[in-house]
């Protein structure tokens, strides 16, 4: 993406801030005349004060406090501008990120699953983050920078033009030399940036799995390659260093001359008489206030750099496609729960097709047994079926509405969900059964968690229902996650189900109560089962046999049996020698 | 951070020069308005054209001298500091090397990737901005002073009232600034456990329709964010105003008694802009320090973080690096009466666990979550030390083996797959550097991984990328049995392998594994009864004691607990056909 293009994306965002910013603009022009105008007065007031007995008081007097007017004026102005810019560029930060996170909410899920978490995480807080910086930083120096160097060059023109044409020409002098240096140790700083993402991966991946290390006797070979990579680190970021800080001393040298030859012209212009002493004083404080905003410049040039490329990592996430939108006069057709798969394709990428022309019939109340090995595409059809994903061929009518044309809240209520890795948030145990059902009352909410066998450790945990779960559920057994998942599910009165039995990792009394639970809830229900359990599987009406993607076999236990297929194979593979 | 001085050591020169260069160069800026002073009232005064140039040219002359010392000084800063950080690194990875288990899980392992990174990037950035600038401010500041109290003695009082009240609001406005930046920083962490929340759980939020909730929830967060920086906003910004509107005041009150001195004759008009130009100098030098203290401070909090890994003493040590004899007649492992609990305060994990495995028998370690079956197959490579009774591995206390023999010779497949990044080949000879592809072959054919590792176009050399995540679950756990098989090991641990794999490739492995693994012990960790049914021993873990051992005929008689696991799994009729 192109860096201005992103500039203006976000300049197109501070609209509402017009105000604001002007306010701001206004600030900095009142305190940059007037911080330019004290050394004019200071100079003033030396030029009343010549020597001994030859002072005069009363002027002096005067001017001082014109001066202390002007601090004041400065003071307040700078602390607003300085204020103002915050404000804006926080609200921007708020706004921004809102608007990332809304559109995390719109993109289709195919956006969530191929996209790394923590990478769109940290694009939410460390690249809008950066964006502010760039922005604060921006604007400070922008507003501050451009009124002192107009405003230093007003006043030093009105001075003397000719030590004014001086300064002029050799101030911006520092500014190559500083961006000369700058492109020399760019490259450094990108082998350095470089070298230091490779070792943090390399140290994530080997303190991180310090036990397996160990487990084979592998510390020195790892010590070895995090040595060489320690090592060029030394080299690389050696010189990067060194390279970098050769920029500072540098413009401060170009300045120290620029401030000699002030010297120079300035004393020479007093000699011949066209400049008092007072006005000299003033000319050499310009001389420096006017090379301060070249070198702010180039000290917060790369915060700016890294702002525009932050700002184009952000953008790159709101500008993703969103989803489909619903269908304007949507379908709401009564609720029987039935499915039908009516000749449906689909796959995630073009060049690998997975479901071909499907066709299945789900009447109300059938039990449909999805079994298959490991990666076959078992997901796949819930993907399709709660329109996460949509299809490429045919069509899928949930209760004899396609469901393209149903509106994606209107079909999502239909369906309870279950899945294998539970997702409860970081909030009390009551909001997390509440969340899919807003009104339920609290007994209808135990009433659930009782049908789920979820009561009674809830019961046992320290605050009962109001017990706070932390992030990601780590103070919950794997089971007891799943218990909850099903109680919540249960509150929405879904028509259709779509559970996934877990594998594993479950203790076995808990996974006597998910088992049961389960059974309750699918009583009298559609339901979609990816069973890994033989009882499960026997008891449905419907097995549907997948493999690559394919459903290759459907038809109940017997019959499936019968066909001594691939499902014959699996059956015999798992359970032939019990 | 006084204790990461060790680092340092070979750094002296550096440490010595560096700072001095500095010194020299502040020294030469002293001496800048002094000589314009020098211009104004001796060369303007007796308009002297050919002062006012030679006075121009030693300008010049101290800038360029300046340039130079600085530019030692940056030389020296830089080594010393990448200089010092590498040795910190090399000398935590190293640390983090020797330390056992018990003190990984104590520090936690992303915390210890932070010290190695960001807290060594802090403190060695601390290093080069001390030797930068911890002589150059204060010299300034106090040689400002000196300088004004040479010029006038009474004026001099102005400065230290004016750098006193300075150091006053840099301290007033950073105190009450660094406890919001830390609630900002909290706050900003709120929004990022949303974040993850939302991505995580986007199926459920979706499937419920709760996108507009969750937009509600990251509003408020955010809105509480922007609040609250705006707030601090307020402070902070008030820091440069002050300080120049003191500066500012100083500079009025040095004009007004200037003038009382002049107008006494005590002193010379260019004395008032020498005095005003070190008051600008004090007070640029004291917003350095300024921020000096404030990366100080953070530099002085993660040296801390440093120092309390490198102070972490490994539990877990060697008792010999020599090779010891062992007993091959005896059992190949052997428990007698092990107790074992991570914290001495905490419940025991194991409590008098005996049993004995014969050589090339395979043993199935069964029990519910939190049963103890991983610690106990922990204790035999010696991840940890047992509190009461002894491991024996070949006759021998595991305590008396050098670590190096004794991991050896086992392999293991943990609960977590992870692979490294590199190529499956790099993978598979983590324990066998030698291994030739026919051995990682035939060890990638038993553990049912060999099928798509050959799809693969690049086969053994397709890419792993960091923790195996262009695999699926299966896959990697596939790709671990066979890296723990390629050395052969005389022992095998499989702590849940089996987990991510179906019922068919479960099966088919297990069947593998019986049929390769003549001679080779194995323990196989496990929740599923169909797993260890056929095992040499089955060990039924229960809180953490020895519930029953025995082959799965006997235990189905004589132990409730490997009775009700089986039950509870297979449905009755099926495991009553099984011991019919």
């Amino acid at each position: 993406m192109q860096p201005r293009n992103s500039v203006k994306k976000v300049l197109r965002r501070l609209r509402p801030y017009t105000g604001i910013l002007s306010a701001a603009v206004l600030c900095a022009l009142v305190s940059v005349s007037l911080t330019l105008y004290i050394p004019v007065l200071v100079g003033h007031a030396l030029d009343r004060i010549i020597g001994k007995g030859n002072v005069a008081f009363a002027d002096v007097a005067q001017i001082l406090g014109y001066i202390g007017v002007a601090v004041a004026g400065v003071t307040v102005c700078q602390w607003l501008m300085t204020y103002l810019v915050n404000l804006v560029s926080y609200k921007t930060v708020r706004d921004l990120r809102r608007e990332v996170f809304r559109k995390l909410n719109t993109v289709p899920l195919a956006y969530i699953d191929t996209h790394g978490h923590g990478d769109l995480i940290s694009r939410v807080i460390n690249d809008v983050d950066a964006v502010g910086d760039g922005l604060t930083q921006l604007f400070l120096q922008l507003f501050a920078g451009v009124v002192t160097i107009v405003g230093t060059l007003i006043f030093m023109l009105m001075t003397d033009w000719r030590i004014a044409l001086a300064v002029f020409f050799l101030t911006p002098l520092s500014l190559f030399v500083a961006a000369f240096i700058g492109k020399l140790s760019a490259r450094r700083f990108r082998e350095q940036q470089l070298l230091q993402g490779e070792i943090s991966s390399y140290v994530e991946e080997y303190v991180g799995n310090q036990r397996i290390v160990k487990a084979f006797s592998y510390e020195q070979q790892a010590f070895e390659d995090f040595d060489a990579y320690n090592t060029k680190l030394y080299d690389v970021g050696f010189k990067a260093q060194y390279a970098g800080a050769l920029a500072n001393p540098t413009t401060r040298l170009v300045n120290a001359i620029v401030y000699a030859a002030v010297g120079v012209i300035g004393a020479l212009t007093v000699l011949s008489g066209t400049l008092t002493v007072g006005g000299l004083s003033c000319f050499l404080t310009y001389a420096n206030q006017y090379t301060k905003p070249f070198n702010d410049v180039t000290g917060v040039l790369t915060q700016l750099q890294t702002g525009i490329a932050a700002a184009a990592r952000v953008f790159e996430v709101l500008e993703a496609e969103d989803e489909t939108p619903d269908a304007p006069n949507a379908a709401a057709p009564p609720h029987r729960g039935e499915v039908c798969f009516d000749d449906v394709s689909f796959s995630y990428t073009p060049e690998k097709p997975l479901i071909r022309h499907f066709s299945l019939r789900v009447k109300s109340g059938t039990h449909v047994a999805i079994v298959g090995p490991t990666g076959c595409g078992k997901t796949t059809l819930i993907n399709l079926l709660m329109r996460f994903y949509d299809v490429n061929g045919g069509s899928i009518r949930v209760d004899g509405a396609d469901i393209r044309d149903m509106r994606r809240d209107e079909l999502r209520t239909r369906f309870g969900m279950v899945l294998q890795d539970s997702w409860l948030f970081h909030g009390t145990i009551m909001e997390n059964l509440r969340y899919g059902n807003e009104n339920a009352s609290e007994a209808e909410i135990i009433a659930a968690a009782k049908a789920a066998y979820a009561h009674s450790f809830i019961r046992r945990m320290p605050k009962g229902y109001d017990t706070v779960i932390s992030e990601g559920g780590g103070n919950l057994s794997l089971g007891q996650k799943q218990l909850l998942c099903i109680a919540r599910a249960m509150l929405t009165h879904p028509d259709i189900l779509i559970l996934d039995e877990a594998t594993s990792s479950i203790d076995t009394l808990t996974e006597i109560r998910v088992q049961k639970a389960f059974a309750k809830m699918m009583q009298g229900k559609t339901a979609f089962v990816v069973a890994h359990r033989l009882s499960t599987i026997r008891e449905s009406d419907v097995i549907l046999v997948m493999r690559d993607g394919n459903i290759v076999e459907q038809g109940n236990h017997e019959e499936l049996l019968q066909q001594k297929g691939f499902y014959y194979q699996l059956y015999q593979s798992q359970f032939s020698k019990q | 951070m006084w204790k990461l001085r060790r680092f340092l050591k070979d750094y002296k020169k550096e440490c010595i020069i560096g700072p001095l260069c500095k010194l020299f160069e502040a020294i030469l800026e002293l001496f800048v308005p002094l000589v314009m002073a020098n211009i104004i009232d001796v060369g303007i005064a007796n308009r002297d054209a050919g002062h006012v140039w030679r006075m121009s040219a030693l300008l010049v002359l101290l800038a360029v001298l300046g340039w130079s010392s600085a530019m030692f000084t940056q030389y020296f800063a830089s080594k010393a500091s990448q200089g010092a950080g590498t040795k910190i690194r090399r000398a935590l990875f190293a640390h983090i090397n020797t330390l056992s288990h018990a003190e990984l899980d104590a520090l936690g392992t992303p915390s210890l990737i932070t010290r190695i990174t960001n807290d060594t990037n802090q403190v060695q950035q601390s290093i080069a901005m001390m030797i930068r600038l911890l002589t150059r401010a204060p010299f300034i500041i106090v040689g400002s002073l000196v300088m004004a109290m040479t010029i006038n003695l009474k004026l001099s009082l102005i400065f230290f009232a004016a750098a006193l009240l300075i150091a006053l609001t840099l301290w007033l406005v950073m105190t009450r600034s660094v406890p919001v930046f830390a609630a900002m920083q909290r706050k900003l962490d709120r929004i990022g456990v949303i974040s993850r929340e939302n991505l995580s759980g986007n199926r459920v939020i979706r499937a419920f329709s709760k996108q507009k909730t969750e937009c509600a929830r990251v509003d408020a967060a955010t809105e509480d964010l922007a609040k609250t920086s705006i707030r601090v906003s307020m402070l902070s910004a008030l820091l440069s105003p002050v300080t120049y509107a003191v500066t500012d005041i100083a500079i009025i009150l040095i004009v007004w008694f200037g003038a009382v001195e002049v107008n006494a004759g005590g002193m010379h008009t260019g004395d008032i802009v020498a005095l005003v130009s070190y008051m600008t100098q004090i007070l640029l030098a004291m917003v350095v320090v300024a921020n000096l203290v404030t990366l100080m401070t953070r530099a002085g909090a993660s040296a801390k973080r440093i120092n309390e890994v490198l102070e972490t003493a490994p539990s877990v040590t060697e008792a010999t690096a020599e090779p010891v004899t062992v007993d091959s007649n005896a059992p190949k492992i052997a428990f007698e009466n092990v107790s074992f609990h991570y914290s001495a305060d905490g419940d025991e994990e194991l409590s008098s666990v005996s049993f004995s495995v014969p050589r090339g028998a395979t043993v199935g370690i069964i029990g519910g979550t939190g049963s103890g079956k991983t610690t106990l197959v922990n204790l035999v490579p010696r991840f940890y030390d047992v509190t009461k009774g002894c491991v024996r591995v070949d006759g021998v206390d595991v305590r008396d083996y050098p670590f190096a023999q004794l991991r050896r010779q086992i392999g293991i497949v943990p609960q977590q797959s992870v692979l490294f990044s590199g190529t499956i080949r790099d993978n598979l000879r983590w324990q066998n550097k030698n291994a030739t592809d026919e051995e990682m072959i035939r060890a990638l054919q038993i553990a049912q991984a060999y099928e798509f590792v050959a799809k693969l176009p690049q086969g053994l050399d397709s890419r792993v990328e960091q923790g195996g995540r262009n695999f699926s679950g299966g896959q990697r756990q596939r790709l671990c049995i066979a890296r723990a098989l390629v050395a052969h090991p005389a022992v095998l641990i499989l702590d849940d392998s089996f987990s991510a794999l179906d019922v068919a490739t479960d099966a088919a492995l297990r069947r593998a594994l019986q049929e390769n693994t003549q001679g080779m012990t194995v323990l196989l960790v496990t929740q599923r009864c169909a797993t260890v049914r056929e095992a040499d021993l089955i060990l039924t873990v229960h809180d953490g004691r020895l519930a029953g051992q025995g082959t799965h005929e006997e235990l189905m008689r004589s132990c409730d607990i490997y009775r009700a696991i089986c039950l509870s799994q297979q449905g009755e009729t099926e495991v009553r056909h099984a011991t019919a």
